[in-house]
């Protein structure tokens, strides 16, 4: 069926975390787009490469060091003992042994050697330290760039040693010495200017919502509102700005909001934190991710909220779930009954439980359904209330709206997951070669389920997640839209009193026929 | 002279490895974590990430979840280790503990089993592509350095036997100031200098992932981010 050659049309089982045969250089060509000057003094970093960058950057390091417990002892405590080696997606998508996470470490824990510890000091050919030169700063640039911070690696590493924090460290050094990416940078800066990533003004935005409504009442007949800035309203959600654009994205918001509408909650979107994304994180800048979080404070507290509730996005809700209190707390101004920041999926299985949400399961049966484990939710974040919940809980909402739920091969899901290939600053087109080269473990299984359970379509709760598995099933023979919202499925099936009945095709004799009626 | 060589040896070793281990302890426990980044799905309690910790030391249990061979070498090596540092606590000690005592037997066999143990690293590092792409130099050499310490050991407890009341004499009069002779044959001398070496070494290695272990903030967090407001005192510095 597919063009691409590459591409495994499974007939057989294929084993998805396949270690590949090292291939030194793979992957070195490929350079991300830098950040102009502009994108970077915006967010405070200089805007070109400073004449005496050597020194600021082993000097950034050093700060660093003593900012960063994780950072000082994770660079101190690798063993070599290869754990890790066989374990980052992109190192089996590419085969470019410097995507082996303790590889990727040692190009920044080599400079670290040479010029913080004895051994590199005095002997750096025996420990392997190496100056900061510019080769150096080259290569930290194409391989720091990827590494989508899944934190996969540091499951396995038997002191959790996180490559995902070397990242980040890697990219604040960068950063520091003008040499920021193009994507990240400048999409921090429209969160700052405009406050969401994609730079939607508030005006546009509005009348985004304003569609929508539309939108819902001509499927339902129902007013199921959107609100906008509301002042006074119980919840405030900060949803993912591809929410408001992209698919699978917006079913998914549409799912949010025929949930509320179907309990009556009071509810609103804010046009200043328009934004549940913060990329603040993926450039390891804590002062940048503490402004971005921010706006969120600010709103809630100018609109008075009492709850505030998280849509589909994981890198947004790691910062949210791990980080939030610590950025912009104390959040004491908010009801201390429900948890703070709660996940949108917390809140539906809540309601699921409480017996308050009725579905037809029926209107997914069309769908034979998996569901990708996002690993910024799944390793970064929690949800419930037990260690793992965040497994259960999607999945659980799954299980409550669709017939055909089926799990794919344990080693890529739960705490182990396989990440989309697209997080941590990846998801850029300069990057795509990357991009569809650290999908192929989750396509692969994937395709091993399709084979085996027939399973057609794959739910993520993640906004990258979503955007990239769009851009990428094609080149893997899947359909693009074979990628849906956790809260698109409850969207499909949920029971709304008093909706038209849209399942006109065939059978317009059954009861509720009347409501037709009573909407129009 | 020989005595005076290993006893002053001995001083700056010990010192070396008890300044050095301090000195990292106090610097990884004063640079703050400012986040909370345990690795999920995390313990929700402290006594859990205690327990997640103490599993990790006991067991490797990270380990056992990524790779069969190297936690089947490691645990060998290090299990070994434990048990041959416990034996030779007979060489510091008087009257020598019960307990010790006890673990004589199983000590000889935890020698082999530590040498084996180090052999099977040592193999997959030449063996293992991917692994020898990560090792440097001090890596083959540091499990060179151990592998003799073993051998060297396992020869005196086997073939070139060594005096080893003397022995005891000599690091019980280190202790005390009051300094006996050293007896002087090679695999003994040999076996003492690399274990002193091995001690210098130790705070400035990669063998401080004996201390890392307990320090790492992904195993040793409580996830209770949302329970509990986590702020270090540099970022609190960011709020005013
Ligand atoms: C709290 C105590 C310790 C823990 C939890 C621990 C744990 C580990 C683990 C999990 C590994 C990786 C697996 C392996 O290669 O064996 C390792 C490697 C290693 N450990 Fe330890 N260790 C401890 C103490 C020590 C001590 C006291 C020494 C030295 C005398 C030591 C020397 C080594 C060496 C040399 C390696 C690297 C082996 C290789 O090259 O593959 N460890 N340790
Ligand atoms: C100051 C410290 C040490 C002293 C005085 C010492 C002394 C000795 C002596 C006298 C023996 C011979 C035992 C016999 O004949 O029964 C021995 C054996 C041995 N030593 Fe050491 N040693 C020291 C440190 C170490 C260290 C740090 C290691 C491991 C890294 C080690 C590993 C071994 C092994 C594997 C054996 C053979 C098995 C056994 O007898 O337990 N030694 N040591
Ligand atoms: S698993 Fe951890 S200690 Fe082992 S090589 Fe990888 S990063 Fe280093
Ligand atoms: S964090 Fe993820 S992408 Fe980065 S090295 Fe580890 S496994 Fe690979
Ligand atoms: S985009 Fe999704 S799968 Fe990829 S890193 Fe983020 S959460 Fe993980």
């Amino acid at each position: 069926m597919s063009e691409e050659a590459k591409t495994p049309t499974v007939d057989e089982y294929l084993d998805p975390l396949a270690t590949p045969c090292m291939q030194p250089g793979a992957m070195a060509d490929i350079h991300t787009f830098p950040a102009a000057p502009e994108h970077q003094e915006k967010l405070g970093f200089p805007g070109e490469l400073p004449e005496n960058w050597e020194q600021v950057a082993v000097a950034k390091m050093g700060e660093l060091l003593g900012k960063y417990r994780g950072f000082r002892v994770f660079l101190d405590s690798c063993v070599k003992c290869g754990a890790c080696t066989d374990k980052c997606h992109y190192f089996m998508g590419t085969a470019d042994p410097k995507n082996m996470p303790v590889a990727r470490q040692d190009l920044l824990r080599s400079v670290y050697r040479r010029y913080y510890t004895f051994g590199g000091k005095y002997f750096p050919k025996l420990v392997g330290a190496r100056d900061m030169t510019k080769d150096v700063l080259d290569e930290w640039y194409t391989y720091f760039h990827q590494c989508s911070q899944c934190r996969r690696c540091s499951v396995y590493c038997p002191y959790g040693i996180d490559t995902a924090e070397i990242s980040m460290a890697a990219r604040e050094i960068m950063d520091s010495v003008g040499v920021g990416q193009k994507y990240c940078n400048e999409i921090l800066g429209k969160v700052y200017d405009i406050g969401n990533n994609l730079g939607l003004p508030p005006k546009a935005l509005k009348m985004t919502l304003e569609d929508f409504e539309e939108d819902l009442e001509d499927e339902t007949g129902l007013e199921i509102k959107m609100p906008l800035d509301v002042k006074g309203a119980e919840i405030l959600l900060v949803t993912p700005s591809a929410d408001f654009f992209a698919e699978p994205h917006i079913d998914g918001l549409f799912g949010y909001a025929k949930v509320f509408h179907a309990v009556g909650a009071s509810w609103t979107l804010s046009s200043v934190a328009s934004e549940a994304g913060n990329f603040g994180m993926f450039i390891g800048s804590y002062e940048t991710m503490r402004n971005v979080s921010m706006r969120i404070r600010d709103a809630a507290l100018e609109l008075g909220v009492k709850r505030i509730i998280f849509g589909e996005c994981g890198h947004a809700w790691r910062v949210a779930y791990s980080f939030l209190n610590t950025l912009a707390g104390p959040f004491d101004f908010l009801d201390p009954r429900y948890p703070f920041p709660q996940h949108i999926c917390e809140y539906t299985w809540d309601l699921i439980q409480k017996g308050e949400l009725k579905f037809d399961k029926s209107k997914n049966d069309e769908y034979r359904l998996t569901f990708h484990d996002s690993c910024n939710v799944a390793r970064g974040a929690s949800m419930g209330s037990k260690p793992g919940d965040q497994f259960e809980i999607p999945r659980n909402i799954l299980k409550a709206t669709c017939n055909h739920y089926f799990d794919m091969d344990e080693d890529t899901i739960k705490e182990v997951t396989v990440c989309c290939g697209g997080g941590g600053g990846i998801l850029t087109d300069d990057l795509m070669d990357v991009r569809v080269k650290g999908a192929s473990p989750r396509m692969t299984a994937l395709g091993n389920l399709r084979k085996e359970k027939g399973v057609t379509h794959m739910a993520a709760i993640c906004a990258i997640c979503k955007s990239q598995f769009t851009k990428i099933m094609p080149k893997y023979d899947f359909e693009m839209d074979s990628i849906l919202s956790v809260h698109q499925m409850v969207s499909n099936a949920i029971i709304l009193e008093g909706a038209i009945n849209e399942d006109d095709d065939d059978d317009d004799d059954i009861p509720g026929a009347p409501d037709v009626e009573a909407a129009e | 002279m020989l005595t005076t060589v290993y006893a002053i040896l001995f001083y700056v070793a010990t010192l070396t490895l008890v300044g050095g281990i301090a000195y990292r302890i106090w610097e990884y426990a004063s640079v703050p974590n400012p986040l909370k980044i345990p690795t999920g799905p995390a313990p929700r309690t402290k006594a859990g990430a205690a327990f997640r910790v103490f599993r990790e030391v006991a067991f490797f249990e990270s380990l056992f979840k990524s790779n069969k061979w190297i936690w089947l070498f490691g645990v060998m090596f290090h299990a070994g280790l434990l048990l041959v540092l416990l034996r030779h606590m007979r060489y510091f000690t008087q009257p020598v503990w019960f307990w010790v005592d006890l673990i004589q037997p199983f000590g000889i066999y935890a020698g082999l089993v530590m040498v084996a143990g180090l052999a099977g690293l040592f193999v997959r590092r030449l063996a293992v592509p991917r692994i020898r792409y990560i090792s440097n130099p001090s890596d083959y050499l540091m499990l060179a350095l151990l592998i003799l310490i073993g051998l060297s050991g396992l020869m005196m407890k086997f073939f070139a036997h060594t005096d080893i009341i003397a022995v005891k004499q000599f690091f019980l009069g280190l202790m005390y100031f009051d300094w006996h002779p050293l007896p002087s044959d090679l695999p003994l001398l040999l076996h003492l200098a690399l274990v002193a070496t091995l001690m210098i070494i130790f705070p400035f290695s990669k063998l401080l992932h004996a201390l890392g272990v307990f320090f790492s903030p992904t195993r040793n967090q409580v996830d209770d981010s949302r329970k509990v407001r986590h702020i270090s005192a540099w970022a609190a510095k960011l709020e005013k």
